[in-house]
């Protein structure tokens, strides 16, 4: 990342959205909003005095997913790229009290500016690549496992922060109250997915992230791990070995998706049906790790509207196809690479990274792009000029020559639609490729070959 | 005279973008419906004129459907809502023309919608072996 941020042909924009992308590919105007960070990005130096001395502190629910706190000056992490804090407006003193002011009087640089507006830039861009990334499941939405409701019941996102030597915890795996190692800790897999209430898919990184968990758990605490899995999918270089040797290491694989967890004392109790064994277990253990699903993100869909391309039924985006095109979209010029498309790890999104990156380079290498072949054309002898197929087209494709009264398509701006032609009363304007001669000639073979085969069955 | 017709035949004019791919990954997905329907592929489901639909009608249709994408997820942008209001006037002057308005359908089915698409040709499909055979136009 930070290679990226010192890359004199990148521009980085981070704390900002796309809001409308017009144009086509080659040509594409994007309207951006810089959201105002209160921080003057060309004097911050990103020294983190203010940081430091911000008097006022949150709930960290981001990077730390509710774990640690933060000030209402902040960076996201540490190694956040750029390094430039931004105000939380409805945090910080002064904008919701009126007072306070500290981190203007601290700043070596007087890079703070309260004052600071979102700002609307617009940028030409020749190709786009969508790496929106996921969600993860919400695991309040499953009540049998109690998240949100039994405090040792975690995530495996508050695990992994836990797990961090600068995380919230300085690196120790601990019970909510913050101090106590657990003796013991089920993992449970699938949580929000392969379910038919949930997710129907598979998450894909799931079991190996919580196989991960559990060799890091248990080298940390030295607790007795059990996983309750439906499936291992351990399908990947490396991922099987690493599945037998945590066998060896005695982690415990029960066969069976939990059914519910309820608290007994100190300790909560899994409830399963073991598969394998064919008998019902109840497992008291200390900690739960809800191995959290992947999904789409929640404003998929009207990313994809802005960006002229379509998202499948469960929200992710769509390829152009599945196998033989899996980072382009129908849209020219729009690739998709990582979670944005559907689950995958991280080997998988680098390489889909770098094969959306190799399109877009290929699309610069060649500097022209072939155009749509089937433009619509003026029977100019026809054409009344009645102006039904200048309301109809989308694109603004077709003028009204007003001194010879007849309508003209401007085939560079032409996609081939064909509204217009569905569209013009006197049959005048056509669509190459598509003409009526042409779609009737397929209709009429298609209705004999209808009859043809009907007859032959009739027989 | 059969009272209805065993085998109809269908014709969809079916968008390129959405529902043609929609009717693909039906294929591919290994989606059965039933063998009735041919389908003729046009770039937008706006490109389908009325005459268009008549004229496959005269020429021995029992069945014509337009599928095209969802309002707002179409390829150019706004070629479907054309289709969104001319195929219900066309519709509602079937019936004029001598044509049993429940011989034609216009629907929206996404790419993603494969198994809407197999059960959009079965529900017509049986629609029109409801209807008596067609009388010549």
């Amino acid at each position: 990342m930070m290679d990226v941020g010192r890359h004199p042909n990148i521009t980085l924009l981070t704390y900002s959205e796309v809001e409308e992308v017009t144009g086509y590919v080659g040509n594409f105007n994007i309207r951006i909003r810089k959201k105002a960070r209160s921080v003057n990005m060309d004097l911050c130096t990103g020294c983190g005095t203010c940081e430091e001395k911000c008097p006022r502190r949150v709930i960290d629910t981001g990077f730390n997913v509710g774990l640690g706190k933060r000030k209402a000056i902040y960076r996201p992490f540490p190694q956040a790229v750029p390094a430039v804090p931004v105000i939380d407006r409805d945090a910080c003193l002064f904008f919701t009290k009126g007072r306070c002011k500290l981190c203007e009087k601290v700043c070596p640089t007087h890079a703070i500016d309260y004052s600071q507006q979102d700002e609307i830039i617009e940028v030409q861009v020749g190709n786009i690549i969508l790496a929106t990334g996921y969600d993860p499941f919400d695991a309040r939405r499953i009540s049998a496992y109690g998240y949100g409701k039994y405090p040792n019941v975690f995530t495996s996102l508050e695990v992994e922060r836990m797990l961090a030597g600068s995380g919230p915890t300085d690196g120790h795996v601990v019970l909510r109250d913050g101090k106590t190692e657990p003796q013991t800790v089920g993992i449970i897999h699938c949580v929000g997915s392969r379910d038919e209430n949930y997710n129907h898919y598979c998450s894909k990184v799931c079991c190996m992230y919580s196989l991960k968990l559990a060799h890091l758990v248990h080298g940390h605490t030295g607790a007795r791990i059990y996983e309750f899995y439906i499936d291992m999918r351990t399908a990947g270089k490396g991922y099987e070995e690493f599945y037998k040797r945590l066998q060896r290491e005695g982690v415990a694989f029960i066969n069976g998706r939990p059914s519910e967890i309820l608290p007994d004392g100190d300790k909560l109790v899994i409830h399963v049906q073991d598969k394998s064994l064919g008998k019902g277990m109840h497992v008291p253990v200390d900690m739960v790790i809800l191995s959290v699903g992947l999904e789409p993100r929640h404003d998929s869909r009207e990313v994809a509207q802005i960006f002229n391309i379509s998202c499948d039924a469960d929200g992710w985006f769509k390829e152009k196809h599945p196998k033989l095109d899996p980072v382009a979209t129908l849209t020219d010029g729009v690739f998709i690479a990582g979670c944005a498309q559907g689950p995958r790890d991280i080997p998988e999104s680098v390489a889909q990274g770098a094969a959306a990156a190799a399109r877009v380079l290929s699309f610069i290498r060649q500097g022209e792009v072939e155009v749509e072949s089937a433009t619509a054309v003026v029977d100019e002898l026809m054409c009344v000029g009645c102006t039904q197929c200048i309301q109809a087209c989308p694109y603004g494709a077709i003028e009204y020559l007003s001194d010879r009264r007849i309508a003209h398509v401007m085939e560079a701006l032409c996609k081939g639609c064909g509204t217009c032609t569905g569209a013009c009363p006197s049959k005048a304007i056509t669509l190459r490729h598509f003409t009526d001669r042409q779609l009737i000639a397929e209709m009429v073979g298609a209705m004999n070959g209808m009859r043809q085969t009907m007859a032959a069955a009739g027989e | 005279m059969p009272e209805v017709n065993p085998e109809p035949k269908i014709i969809g004019f079916l968008c390129n973008w959405c529902s043609y791919a929609g009717a693909d990954l039906a294929g591919s997905a290994r989606l059965k419906y039933p063998p009735n329907i041919k389908i003729i592929r046009v770039p937008c489901s706006g490109r389908v004129s009325p005459e268009l639909v008549i004229r496959t009608f005269q020429e021995g249709a029992d069945g014509v459907m337009v599928l095209g994408c969802h309002i707002g997820d179409c390829h150019y942008s706004t070629g479907n809502h054309r289709t969104a209001r001319r195929m219900p006037v066309l519709q509602a002057l079937l019936e004029f023309t001598g044509i049993e308005p429940e011989r034609f359908l216009a629907k929206w089915v996404s790419a993603s919608e494969g198994g809407l698409f197999a059960e959009t040709v079965r529900e017509f499909t049986d629609r029109v072996k409801q209807l008596p055979p067609r009388s010549k136009l």
